[in-house]
This record gives structure tokens, sequence and C-alpha cells, in this order.
């Protein structure tokens, strides 16, 4: 008794523990189960039974309330897609002038209005795209292929990757100085060289237009959420669901509404690149002191100059950091819009990894990740470069820069020029390096991956069947056992324990959505996949975090090397996994692993380093020991933030599983990229989405909920 | 006399939800407690008050004293709840927004404690701002900026950036800033507090330069006794939102009008504070010696010269006629006596 009421919490743990082994126990798996249970899809299986609801009919195999709910959403994914179909194709019929029949047309509105945008964001890319690569197609778009036809001269010459590669490097150094520059230099000549140069500047040209468009949207929604309680209100669910949700579930909706290609995957980057922007706008301006924005009312601002003077060159810092944000976002994106046809490096790696050519694939990942690293540390120097006066210099001076690109153009020109004399019969290398041209070390890569194989077959082989029978499969069979009432009880029990009776709701209306519909079993497997994960990922990235945080260099060491790794496309993490393991869901676990390790490592490190300074000295000076330190003060107060570290990992974790899905997973990723192949898959896409934003929105709200009492009772923030 | 430059009859300032609702169902009679109860917090209570023109008020509170509030009442910051402003007869809370930014363009400076300048204008440009703002052409308010840059002592430092400035330095840009539209009124909340003692004092003697040139009619906010001491004309100290007392600095020492006053003025040293005139007594039939003081000196700098005399001293004033006298007695007893009641 008496240590039940010193400690009511555990008791309360174990009681809800109990009645959900007990729950486990007493109901038994009903004989008609089969793993595959309900289906939103067209296919018709004898032992379906169904039920109508708006008119919707829903099939499911049969169903033991106890044991599984009843898919009684199965309706949802239906009505979205015939909504998104009338919408397209019925709603609103208008007349509409076309102007190659010189006729008018009756089109349905939202058809039309998606044609327009499409039309307006091809043109965006391929102009910028000729700009870098050269091409007809802007050309065109302002006369007509006949004109194209009898002047031939008139074309866009592109530029040669000199003036780009050189043009990239005087920004860097403008931006970052000169390790950037060379930075700069180096990888923009290594991609020309090794033939990646087409596809580097496709997705280039993709992200010059999805990234500024994203960030005009993001400033404009987060200055009109800042102005505006309602507005942000609105906006609030959307940016939470959105911090969740695979980007590769939002590729879906998309396909239906602007079809396939760059513009489609530019318009869906930009609904994923959107909200973090408003957050970090939002987050920028709430941190513009008060007095700033006082001392600009009192200078007689209007709404209007406060904001646009006073309070946005203020939370500049911040407003930049969500450029970096985007940029990183839109690059990201670029790589799996593939799916969606967009073109670029992250269509040579999907076409490179689905013909199992390791080598190609990792020439194209080795771009991705050189050009990421690159946009991320220039977005980020130009976050944390502080104005500089220059009303003191005279022309020369202030526009050295300028005027050095102009010379580099005209050396690039001349150069190409001189090129082509030279190279009078093949190809032009000094304007631009074709793709089959460049060196490449494809083959040296396969030849390596082939030797691996040959050599460690064995063990890896032995690796592959251990962990699968031994650790995946009962695993897996363990969390598919649980009755879903069971799985209810023990999620709610937790809500109610943690954040009371409002949790308890908000927890079990996201885990009701999941059960009810028709995916509670693929909902499972990816849950398990992603729990193994964060379990080994956490345990390393704690392990390692604390044994770096010993050593300031070591802390500084890894904090970079996490920068890194976390601006890589998640999409990257497979080439290495693939060559090692193959296919198999070792390999989609590794990469998980690996990806999720990232958040584990840095926020344990974070925390630690956010203990006090004045508290070590105090412990110091009580005498502890080293190991004292760290588990009686460094640990207790760090754990808030390692906690958040855990919610991090589970997003990241989540994210990859999905993505797994591409090397083969039975999870509710792998019905998301069947949907993409779907025509009816929109709102199947949408709904697996939006269970897998919902299954990393319960732990979301479950941690920090339990993070927000933890910090208040430390008095931490 | 002529019209006060700001007079506030009754003004108050309760944040909540229904706190107009609570002010108007009081009656005038604000109680803090029985309002916190029903989650609204008092920010100032009942203040009534008139400034002239060309006179300094130092309003002098702790923290949470709604010192500032009150003064962000006045500058229209945040709108009253109850009361009324008048800014040169105009009655301030019922100005729409474009009368509200002329003001504000035309009359109206104001000092902040954390400086609040915007890190991506150079001092120059901070100093331009208001003027620019108002839409004068930048080459007029770069020139004009320049001279307030002389007068604040930042010449040579017109290009620096605000994070290149030390402390002292930041805030001469935002007096500067606040003087370029040259308004008539001048708000200061607590514009030494964030400095150094040093750098603090070396402002004060800076600030008191500037008022002598300048006259205008000021405000300043502060949460230190002594230099509210050291610049005011007139002191109103704040307690909870009320103006528990509002006199001149001597008669604040000398007769503080609550028990929460007498505490500050404790620890005062009078002799530093007071003025000859403060303490002087009539012109006395008895013989007075040859030495003569000045009524406009502070204690401390005539005391010794008083101190030495036996009988009583003449004080006098600008133009050397007498207008009273003092006696050693008297010094003494000012400064060491009559503390504890």
């Amino acid at each position: 008794m008496e240590l039940l009421k010193k400690y009511p919490k555990l008791f309360q743990w174990l009681f809800l523990l109990a009645v959900f082994f007990a729950l486990c126990f007493a109901i038994d798996v009903p004989e008609t189960y089969k793993f595959i249970r309900g289906q939103a899809e067209f296919v018709k299986d004898p032992n379906q039974s169904a039920f109508v609801f708006l008119g919707k009919e829903v099939r499911y195999y049969a169903f033991d309330v106890f044991w599984r709910l009843p898919p009684l959403l199965g309706w949802l994914p239906i009505w979205i897609n015939d909504s998104l179909f009338f919408l397209m194709n019925d709603w609103m019929p208008m007349e509409f002038w076309n102007e190659d029949t010189q006729e008018y047309k009756t089109r349905p509105l939202v058809l039309q209005i998606t044609r327009n945008l499409t039309a307006f964001m091809t043109f965006l890319i391929e102009l910028i795209r000729e700009i870098l690569l050269g091409g007809l197609e802007t050309i065109v778009a302002f006369t007509s292929w006949d004109w194209i036809d009898a002047n031939p001269w008139a074309e866009l010459p592109g530029l040669p990757w000199t003036i780009v590669a050189a043009g990239s490097a005087i920004l860097a150094y403008k931006l970052g100085g000169k390790g950037l520059a060379l930075y700069a230099l180096l990888s923009m000549t290594y991609i020309s060289i090794f033939g990646q140069w087409k596809p580097s500047m496709q997705t280039l040209s993709f992200i010059l237009v999805a990234a500024p468009l994203s960030f005009i949207f993001g400033l404009g929604l987060g200055v009109a959420a800042y102005k505006s309680k309602r507005v942000e209100k609105a906006l609030y669910p959307i940016l939470l669901v959105m911090q969740t949700m695979p980007q590769y579930a939002v590729l879906v909706p998309a396909l239906v509404l602007f079809g396939v290609g760059d513009h489609a995957a530019v318009i869906i980057t930009m609904i994923v690149a959107v909200p973090p922007m408003i957050l970090l706008t939002l987050l920028g301006l709430r941190a513009v002191p008060p007095e700033v924005i006082e001392a600009g009312r009192m200078s007689g601002c209007n709404n209007w100059q406060l904001m646009s003077k006073v309070l946005i060159p203020t939370a500049r810092r911040d407003i930049l950091i969500g450029v970096n944000q985007v940029i990183m976002v839109c690059f990201s994106m670029a790589v799996i819009s593939a799916f969606i046809g967009a073109k670029g490096l992250g269509f040579n790696l999907l076409l490179a990894l689905n013909q199992l050519n390791i080598g190609l694939a990792l020439e194209a990942g080795l771009c991705i990740s050189l050009i990421a690293i690159l946009l991320d540390k220039m977005s980020l120097a130009w976050a944390n470069k502080q104005v500089d006066y220059f009303g003191n210099l005279n022309f020369f001076q202030r526009n050295k820069n300028s005027l050095f690109f102009g010379v580099i153009v005209i050396v690039g020109i001349l150069l190409a020029y001189f090129g082509s004399i030279y190279f009078k019969d093949g190809y032009n290398y000094l304007f631009e390096v074709p793709h089959n041209k460049g060196i490449s070390t494809a083959d040296f890569w396969n030849k390596g991956v082939d030797w691996i194989f040959d050599t460690f077959f064995v063990y890896i082989k032995a690796f592959n069947t251990w962990l699968i029978v031994d650790v995946l499969q009962p695993m897996r069979a363990l969390y598919l056992r649980m009755p879903a009432i069971a799985t209810l009880v023990l999620v709610v029990g937790a809500g109610y324990l943690i954040g009371g009776v409002r949790s308890a709701l908000v927890v079990c209306g996201l885990t009701l959505f999941i059960a009810l519909s028709p995916w509670w079993d693929r909902a499972l497997v990816t849950t398990y996949m992603a729990t193994f994960g964060v379990l080994v990922s956490c345990t390393i990235g704690f392990t390692v975090g604390t044994l770096c945080f010993q050593n300031k260099h070591s802390t500084n060491f890894m904090l970079n090397v996490c920068d890194i790794f976390q601006t890589f496309p998640s999409f990257v993490y497979l080439i290495p996994v693939m060559m090692l393991f193959g296919i198999t869901d070792t390999s989609v676990l590794i990469a998980v692993i690996v990806y999720a390790t990232i958040p584990a490592t840095r926020y344990t490190i974070e925390g630690l380093r956010s203990v006090p300074a004045g508290l070590h000295d105090a412990a110091t000076m009580s005498g502890v020991t080293k190991f004292q330190r760290l588990f009686k003060i460094e640990f207790p107060l760090a754990f808030p933030h390692m906690m958040l570290g855990l919610n991090q990992t589970i997003v990241f974790a989540l994210f990859m599983v999905i993505i797994g899905a591409f090397i083969g997973t039975e999870d509710l990723g792998q019905y998301i990229l069947k949907a993409l192949s779907d025509k009816k898959g929109a709102g199947i896409g949408l709904t697996l989405g939006i269970c897998v934003a919902f299954i990393g929105l319960i732990f979301d709200n479950l941690i920090r909920t339990w993070v927000g009492q933890r910090k208040k009772h430390l008095g931490i923030d | 006399m002529s019209e006060p430059v700001i007079k506030c009859q009754s003004v108050y300032k309760i944040f909540g939800a229904n706190a107009e609702k609570m002010l108007k169902e009081a009656n005038g009679n604000v109680d803090a407690k029985t309002f916190q109860e029903n989650g609204c917090i008092v920010g100032v209570n009942n203040a009534s008050f008139e400034v002239s023109k060309g006179e300094m008020l130092v309003v002098m509170g702790l923290s949470g004293s709604g010192k500032s509030t009150l003064l962000r009442c006045i500058s229209r910051l945040t709108d009253a709840t109850g009361g009324k402003i008048f800014i040169e007869g105009q009655d301030l809370l019922n100005l729409n927004n474009k009368e509200l930014i002329d003001l504000r363009r035309n009359k109206m400076g104001m000092v902040f404690q954390s400086f609040a300048l915007l890190p991506h204008k150079t001092v120059l440009e901070n100093i331009a701002f208001p003027l620019q703002i108002k839409g004068i052409k930048t080459e007029d308010s770069i020139n004009k900026a320049m001279d307030m840059v002389k007068l604040v002592g930042l010449d040579g430092r017109e290009n620096y950036f605000p994070r290149e400035l030390s402390g002292g330095q930041q805030q001469r840009v935002g007096i500067a800033r606040s003087l370029a539209v040259e308004p008539d009124i001048w708000f200061l909340d607590e514009p030494f507090s964030a400095l150094d003692p040093l750098i603090r004092k070396e402002m004060q003697d800076e600030f008191l330069r500037l008022q002598e040139k300048l006259q205008k009619t000021i405000m300043f906010i502060t949460h230190d006794f002594d230099e509210a001491l050291k610049l005011a004309d007139r002191i109103a100290i704040m307690k909870d939102g009320i103006i528990e007392q509002l006199d001149t600095p001597a008669n604040i020492v000398l007769n503080p009008a609550t028990e929460y006053v007498r505490k500050f003025t404790e620890e005062v040293p009078r002799e530093k504070v007071l003025l000859i005139k403060d303490v002087m007594d009539e012109i006395t039939s008895d013989h007075m010696g040859d030495i003569k003081v000045s009524k406009d000196e502070i204690i401390e700098n005539v005391a010794e010269k008083i101190l030495t005399q036996e009988k009583s001293v003449a004080v006098t004033d600008g133009k050397n006629n007498i207008v009273g006298s003092i006696n050693p007695a008297k010094i003494i007893n000012t400064v060491f006596g009559g503390r504890k009641k």
C-alpha cells in the first residue's frame, strides 16, 4: 500500500499494461482472419462482404469487432476520389476560349484552372531550364512552332557549364567566403566532368522555380497568421499534419489534378515546402522584441511600413532559415517527384535503382548529395550573413562580384566558342559534357558491389536470415496479434495518464481513424518497422551522443556529421543499403536506422549541452564523479530534450519506412506506391498518407505533452 | 496658466478578457485583489495628473508597478481601459488611426530600455528612419539625421551598425532617433536602466545637458529613485498601478506621503539631493554674517561653509537679493535628523 502511495503513476501504468495484456490473451484470433482484410480497391473477391455508405459500396473481409474494427471509413478514399473526379470533370462547366483551335470550348472550371496552372508552371520551369541548358520551348511559347521552323537560329543557347560553375562559386564566395566557393567550384566541376550536368541542371531548375514560389506563399501566409489569430488557428492543423505526412503520399492527389511531369511536381512541392516556411516566418516575427515594434509605431509607421520596414527585416535571420528549409524540402521533393515523372537526378536515380544498377545509382546519389550540401551551406551562410555598409565604397568595390561574373560570362562564352572549333566532330566539352560521355565510375562500383557480394555473401545472408527469421518475423507477428481493442485501450490509456482527458480524446480520435480505415493491419506493419528502427536508432543515437559529448571536439564533429547527413534526401539512403543487402526488409530497416539515428544523436548532444554551465560547476564543486554527474544531473535535465529527439526519430523513421516501399515492404507505403500507378488512387493515397501522419501525430502528441509537463516541473524554459 | 501638454483624468488600464465590463461595474473603485480573482490584472489604477510645457515628470516605481503601462497608455501603444487622456487639448483616445500616426510622426518621440534599434540599419539610417517614414526626401532626412548624430556626440560612427556599438552608444542612437522629428513630447522608458553605473551617470548628465538646450515636455520612467531625484522637476511614485505621491523631489524627500514612499527616502543622502531653497528659513531679523549662499546650491556643496558659521547665513537668489536664511543647526537637522518617526 505504501509503495502504491509513493509511486501512484507507476501503478497506473502497470494496471494499464495488465488490462492490455489481458485483452490480448482474452481475444482469440478469429479463424476467418486473413492478413489482408478490408480493401478500398476495386478488386472483387468472393469472400468479401459489403456495406453501403452514402452511396459508396465498401467491400471488406469478415471481421470481429473486438479483433479488428470494421472498415467503417472505407468509403472515405472512394468518396475523395469520386469528388476529385467530379470536380475535375463535371463541376461548373464553362466556356473558355481556346487559343489553338480559335474557338470557345466547354470545360469544367477546375480542369481549366489546373490546366492553366500547369501551363504556367511548365513555362516557368522550361524558361529556367533553357537558360541553363538551352532549348526551344520558351521561344515557342511566345511565337509558334512554325515560326521556329522558319527561324532556326532562334533558340535559347543555354549557358556553358563553365559559367554556371564559376557563377555558383562567386555566389558562394559572396555568401560564405573562400571555403564554400572552393566547394561550389569543385562539386560543380565534378558534376560536369562525370556527365551528370544535364540532370543536375534539370533538378536545379526545378528548385529555382519551386523554392521562390514556396517562399512567397510561405512568407505571405506566415505574415497573415501573425496578424490574425483566426488565420493561425485555421492553418495550425494543416501545418501539424503536414509535418508528419510523408512527402511521398502527397504526390498521389497531385497526379489526378495536374497529371504527370515537372509542373505537377512543382505544385506538390510547394504544398510540402510552404508549411515550414510559414512556421519559421511566424517564429521569426514573434521573436521580434516588443520594444522594436513599439519603436516602429512611435516612429509613426502605418501597418504596412511596420511589417515591411521593421518586422520582416528584424526577423531576417529566422525567415532566411525558413528559406533554407524551403530549399532543402524542395530538393528532397525534386528527387522523390521522380515518381510522378519529374526529370532530373531523381529520375536517373529511380531508373538506376529499378535496374539494380547500383553504380549508376551511386553516381546520381553522389551528385544529389553534393548539390544538397552546397544548397544547404549556401542558404545557411546567407541567413547568418550580416548586412554590411557599403555606402563609402566606390562603384568597382561595390560591384566587384557582379563585374567578375560578367568577365566570367565572356570568358565562358569564348571558351565554348573555341571549344566548338576544337571539338569539331564530337561534343563540345567546354559547353556541356553529355550524359554518356563523362567519366563514369559506375562499372567500378558495380564490380565493387559484386565483389562484396561474392566475398561476404555468406555472412550477409546469414545475418539477413537471422534478423528476419529470429527478430523481425516474431516481432511482426506480435504486432499483428494485438486485437484492435487492446491497442486502442493501450494508446488511449497512455494518453490519459500522460495528458489527461484532452490528450486521451485526441489520441483516441487519431487511432480510431486508422482503426476504422481499411488498412489497420498495414498500419501495424508500418508501426512495427518504425518501432524496430526507432529502438535501434535511439540506442545508437543516445549512446553515440553521450559518448561524443564527453569531448568538445567530438561534439562539434558529430553535430557537423548530423548536419551533413540531414541534408541528404531520404531516398539517397536506399542506395548503399541496397548495395549491401539487396531487396529485403533488412535493407529498409537499416536505411531507417541510419536515417533516424541522426535526430536521436543530435538531440542527445543538444540536450546535454543545454544543461546550464553553472549547474556543472556546482556539481563539480560538490565532488561528483563523471558518472555521477552524467546520471544524476545531466541525464535528468537533458531528458525532455532527448525525448523531443525521440519524437523526431519517430517521424524520420516513419518517412523512411514509407519510402522503403520502393524496395518492397508490405506496409502502408507499399499501398501508396501502388496508388501512384492506379488511376483511381488519389483517394487511397491521400487517406494512406493521413494514416501515416496520424501514427506520427499520436506519438507526437504523447511525447510533446509529456515533455511540456516535465519541463514545467523542472523549470526549464 | 496655459493648457497642460499632457493631461490624464482617472486613467485605468486593466488587462483581461472582460476588463471593460468589470471596470464599469466597479464604479471607479478598483480593487486589484478582486479583479485578480476574476482573471483581470490591474496595470494602471486611477491615474490623474498633468504635465505642463517644458516640464520633466519622472514616473518612478519598481517592476510591475504599472509605470511602463502608464507610459504606453499615454503614447497609445496600448489603449487605456478607462479615463481620458489629452495631448495638447486633443482627446487621445478618440483619435483615429491616421490622426494617431500623424501625432506620432510630428509630436512624439520615445526612447526604449533595450534601445530597440533596427539591426539592419546603420546609425544614420536608424536616426533617419522616423523622417523617412514620414515621407521626407532621403537627402533631407540624412542631413537632419547627421545633425542629430552630432547632437548626441556620435560623429564618426554614423555608418556603424547597432551591433558594433556599446550599450551607451546604442542608447545615444535611440535618443537621437526619438529627437529626429523634433517632437514636443518626449517619452523615455527606463532609458538608462540597461547601462553600467558609470555610463549611466554620464548619460544622465548628457541628458540634462540636452534638456537644458531643448526644453521638451518629458515623461521619464525609471525604477531608480536616485535617478528620479537627479533629473525630475516632479516625481510620481507608483505602486500596484496607483500613483502614491506626485510632488517635487524635495517635497518627496522631506514629506513622504505614505509609508511606501518613506522607505525610498530613508536611504537618500539628503545633502546631495536637497537644495538650500528647499530647507531655508524666512529672513530672520537677527544678525546674519557676511557669507552668502545661493538658494540653488545643493546642500553638500555649501554645508562646510555654513557649518563653520555660528550664526545664520543669508540665502540669495540669482540677482543677489537676500531671499532667506539658513543656520548650521538646520543643516545638521536636515542631514542627520528626523528620519525615524
